[in-house]
């Protein structure tokens, strides 16, 4: 009994410090309800430890007909750690509201919920996941953009064209994790190290073992099991309220 | 009452043989107080807690036989630390335990330290010798450094590393804007190793101002620098209107105009959009300069200033004399000497002023100065320290103008005020403080930056790595960072590559930017018919890429002096140039090459030889590759590319010498005779 009160209390030390931006004002009151809330953005991303995330999250309140709703109330929530600014408000006039998101300062995945009442008082909820970073797959996350990405990221940029639709046969993108998830570690450090052949891969994919310490390629590997979507076991548990 | 009293007086001490029985219990007692507080103590339970942990998981008998009961201490004499925070975080190093997220067993996740070489306290402080919890993590009367967040964590790398290091990204961003952003000229910051960090901005000179811009613009630029320009570095310090009239009017009154044997220019601002657009485009101003476009994006560089309303500021004259020549006005700038012709001086001039908001001026409407405006105009400047960045003539860079930064990491917090309701740490200060400088007294000087919330982390981060430990630690364990040297070409063509700038861009010997290749072996590298094409007309060898080398109109002189320069100078001793031929390689060796390109390394998933078939968008194109390196240098390349150029992406295959032979010989033979285009996507 005292051990678990004297952890709570760590753990809510633990989340005190993380969090600088914790909203303790009253939640302003909603003059409009709405009946769904859907992501517009801010989803998946990826950030530091203890660190806001790159984009804020936006999210919308849409009513029956699915146009957006103003002045309806957003509330913000997640596990001790994660730090919203801010933790609630009106949706502006195109129904959205931003928040920017820090996360716990554990590496892991973190479930944080959206939610609006509708007008019978219903909580309708929206459940979005961020991934937290630590140093390891941070180290991981830059080899990936320097090395990797190019071929395994289908996604084009004026500053980064990706070649994925220039290869014959196509790389998997980090976050297929259908396929992935399959692999073991042993399989990714074989083909990372001595390329594609290695495990009756394609040659496109060239040896790496000699570029990238041992240390780098651990790092990538749990870089590819953070961003792995459907989450990679290995990832560890997702942090969230149920 | 009284009576009672006497009488349990009289029970207990009534004789000496029960005084003697209770004084004893009583002592008794009290000798029982330590070791019952050191059996009821927190670590005990926590490492109770953690036996029970253990007790059912499959792996409980290897973490039992890895549990040390009592309390455990990293002892590290050297490094100061006596870290006793093992004693309740047991499972620190348990690399089965992943599972658990709950503190105190979670296992520490994977860094390059080892815990018991470095202990705990180095990298999170708080109090290492404690033995309780609140002791421990929070900041008591006798300690003052609590736990160190989380999002600042990376503060501690900074203590020993000194330089860039590749997992942290967020102490390299705010080191970095500790330098880009100037914060510098005016905070001194020493580094134990006794160097002062730099800025890297580039503040430019106010000395003759009044050729440049007019007053009005100057007024609303220290009135507001991002309504001028989104990006700008300056900083808005709030200046009342006749604060901003008088400084401007100082600004322009002590502006002298710059000497010059400048030629009059014949031509006049030419108004052809479309030529302007494509000379702006052909000469990759954009490479490093911005232009927020309609949908409010920033497209560009940012090494020089962001172009969106540069029509609102610059005058005719000295647009038209800069593009001419940048050197005449600034002669360090980063800005190269393009040689324009007058008719292209013309249609750039003549684009870039239309690029006005005319907005910006339309409420600034200022009487002529007084003798009186210009002289408080001046103490302003002074007051302000305007000096500490810009050089402005008569008035001397102020020294040590704002508070020295040095060990700002370690600074007591009582020697701190704090805003109401701000919580009493260090870290909440300083980035407090940087978020909005002005609100912690009234009267104070530091400017308002508009900073997002990732930089003012970034910041802090950088700030409490400047500390007392860094200096305190053992010198052995610094890992300096690597400066870029002063190197500098000599000769003409020295001179020349500072009139062209190639330092803005590549890097060589150290020294440089890092948007182009490095030169530093160019001269082994490639061919000196090549190189001399190039010079007249750049190409991109990457097809992916968006930005190439400006076309500056070198006379063959010039082409020609820095072309021997570089064949003769940047010359790897490792890459024997003339050591195997151009050509007349066997076809048996041509074919293996050709074999091992496709196949065993599957070259052609970055490169392309045959525009045809293959596809590769990540290196450079290869078809021309025959006629543009030197075999050497592409035989080396094979054999490992990080030795030539340590950092390029192509990866080191370990190649025999057979085999990088016959790649060279079929490379060799891509002399890209049959003109053949190269793919455009």
């Amino acid at each position: 009994m005292r051990a678990q009160a004297a952890l709570l209390l760590e753990l809510a030390l633990l989340g005190t410090s993380c969090s600088r931006n914790r909203e303790t004002a009253a939640a302003p009151l909603p003059a409009a309800f709405g009946v769904a809330l859907i992501e517009s953005s801010g989803g998946k991303q990826f950030a530091e430890t203890g660190n806001p995330l790159p984009q804020p999250v936006v999210v919308q309140v849409n009513d029956e007909n699915g146009t957006a709703v103003p002045k309806a109330l957003v509330e913000f929530d997640a596990v001790p750690g994660v730090s919203f600014d801010p933790g609630s408000a009106l949706t502006d006039d195109s129904g959205q509201v931003t928040t920017t998101v820090s996360l716990g300062a554990i590496a892991g995945r973190y479930r944080i919920v959206a939610s609006t009442l509708s007008k019978s008082h219903k909580r309708v909820e929206l459940k979005l996941e961020e991934i937290a970073l630590g140093y390891q797959q941070t180290l991981g996350k830059r080899l990936n953009e320097k090395y990797c990405d190019r071929c395994h990221n289908s996604e084009s940029t004026a500053e980064r064209v990706s070649n994925y639709d220039n290869l014959e046969v196509k790389p998997h993108p980090f976050t297929e994790g259908d396929t992935l998830n399959k692999m073991s570690d042993a399989d990714l450090t074989a083909i990372i190290t001595f390329g594609g052949p290695a495990r009756n891969k394609s040659a496109l994919m060239p040896a790496w073992g000699n570029t990238l310490a041992k240390t780098d390629i651990e790092a990538l590997i749990s870089y590819i099991r953070a961003a792995s979507d459907p989450p990679s076991k290995s990832a560890g548990s997702i942090y969230g309220r149920d | 009452m009284n009576q009672k009293t006497t009488s349990l007086w009289q029970r207990l001490f009534g004789d000496s043989v029960r005084a003697f029985g209770v004084v004893s219990l009583i002592f008794l007692l009290s000798m029982a107080i330590a070791p019952a507080k050191n059996f009821f103590s927190e670590w005990r339970h926590y490492q109770h807690g953690y036996l029970r942990m253990i007790r059912n998981r499959s792996d409980a008998n290897t973490l039992q036989r890895h549990f040390q009961g009592g309390i455990q201490q990293i002892w590290l004499p050297e490094l100061g630390v006596v870290d006793r925070c093992t004693s309740c975080h047991e499972a620190l190093k348990e690399a089965s335990l992943t599972d658990i997220t709950m503190q105190p067993y979670r296992r520490h996740p994977i860094i390059p330290h080892r815990l018991d070489q470095f202990g705990c306290t180095l990298c999170h402080r708080g109090q290492g010798a404690a033995t309780t919890v609140a002791e421990a993590h929070s900041s008591t009367l006798a300690w003052e450094q609590p736990i160190l967040p989380a999002k600042y964590v990376e503060s501690s790398c900074g203590q020993c590393h000194r330089g860039q290091l590749p997992g942290t990204p967020q102490l390299n961003l705010g080191r970095n804007l500790l330098s880009r952003q100037g914060c510098v000229h005016c905070h001194t910051v020493r580094l134990p190793d006794g160097s002062a960090m730099k800025a890297t901005d580039d503040p430019p000179s106010l000395s003759h101002i009044a050729d440049k811009t007019t007053r009005e613009w100057i007024f609303a630029w220290l009135k507001g620098p991002q309504a001028y320009a989104a990006t700008a570095t300056m900083p808005n310090f709030k200046l009342s209107d006749d604060e901003a009239r008088d400084i401007s009017a100082f600004l322009i009154a002590n502006s002298a105009s710059v000497q010059s044997d400048n030629v009059t220019i014949a031509a006049k601002a030419s108004n052809d959009p479309a030529a302007g657009t494509s000379l702006y485009g052909e000469s990759f101003c954009a490479s490093c300069h911005a232009v927020q476009n309609a949908a409010g994006n920033m497209v560009g560089g940012d090494v020089g200033p962001e172009l969106t309303r540069v029509g609102s500021k610059v005058k005719l004259e000295w647009l038209q004399g800069w593009l001419r020549n940048p050197r005449v006005y600034d002669p360090p700038t980063s800005m190269p000497h393009y040689r324009f012709t007058d008719a292209q001086v013309a249609t750039l001039a003549g684009f870039l002023l239309a690029k006005t908001d005319p907005d910006l001026l339309s409420n600034v409407h200022l009487d002529p100065a007084t003798r009186e405006q210009i002289a408080h105009g001046k103490r302003l400047v002074s007051d302000y320290g305007c000096a500490s960045c810009h050089e402005i003539a008569g008035i001397k860079k102020p020294e040590n103008f704002a508070p020295e930064l040095s060990r700002v990491g370690s600074k007591p917090i009582t020697q701190l005020i704090f805003l109401p309701g701000m919580p009493h740490t260090l870290p909440d200060y300083i980035s407090g403080k940087i978020k909005n400088p002005r609100a912690f007294a009234s009267g104070l000087k530091m400017p308002q930056y508009s900073f997002s919330a990732m930089q003012i982390d970034a910041l802090t981060t950088a700030l409490l790595s400047l500390n007392d430990r860094s200096y305190a630690l053992p010198p052995s364990l610094a890992v300096p960072a690597t400066p870029d040297t002063d190197y500098q070409p000599a000769g003409k063509a020295g001179k020349l590559m500072s009139d062209l700038a190639c330092f803005s861009c590549h890097r060589i010997n150290g020294r440089g930017g890092d948007m182009a290749p490095d030169l530093t072996w160019e001269g082994s590298s490639v061919q000196r018919e090549w190189l001399i094409q190039f010079f007249r007309n750049p190409g991109t060898l990457r097809p992916a890429l968006i930005r190439r080398m400006p076309r500056f109109n070198l006379t063959d002189g010039e082409i020609n002096e820095l072309t021997d320069y570089i064949m003769a100078v940047y010359q790897s001793p490792e890459v024997d140039r003339d050591s195997m031929p151009l050509s007349g390689y066997p076809q048996g060796q041509i074919e293996l090459g050709k074999e091992l390109f496709y196949g065993k390394y599957g070259c052609q998933g970055c490169h392309i030889v045959d525009t045809k078939t293959d596809k590769g968008y990540i290196g450079p194109t290869l078809t021309h590759v025959g006629s543009r390196l030197t075999p050497a240098w592409i035989y080396h390349w094979m054999k490992n590319p990080q030795s030539l150029r340590p950092g390029t992406v192509e990866p080191n295959r370990t190649m025999s010498d057979e085999e990088a032979r016959a790649l060279t010989a079929f490379l060799m033979s891509q002399k890209g005779g049959d003109k053949k285009e190269v793919a455009k996507k």
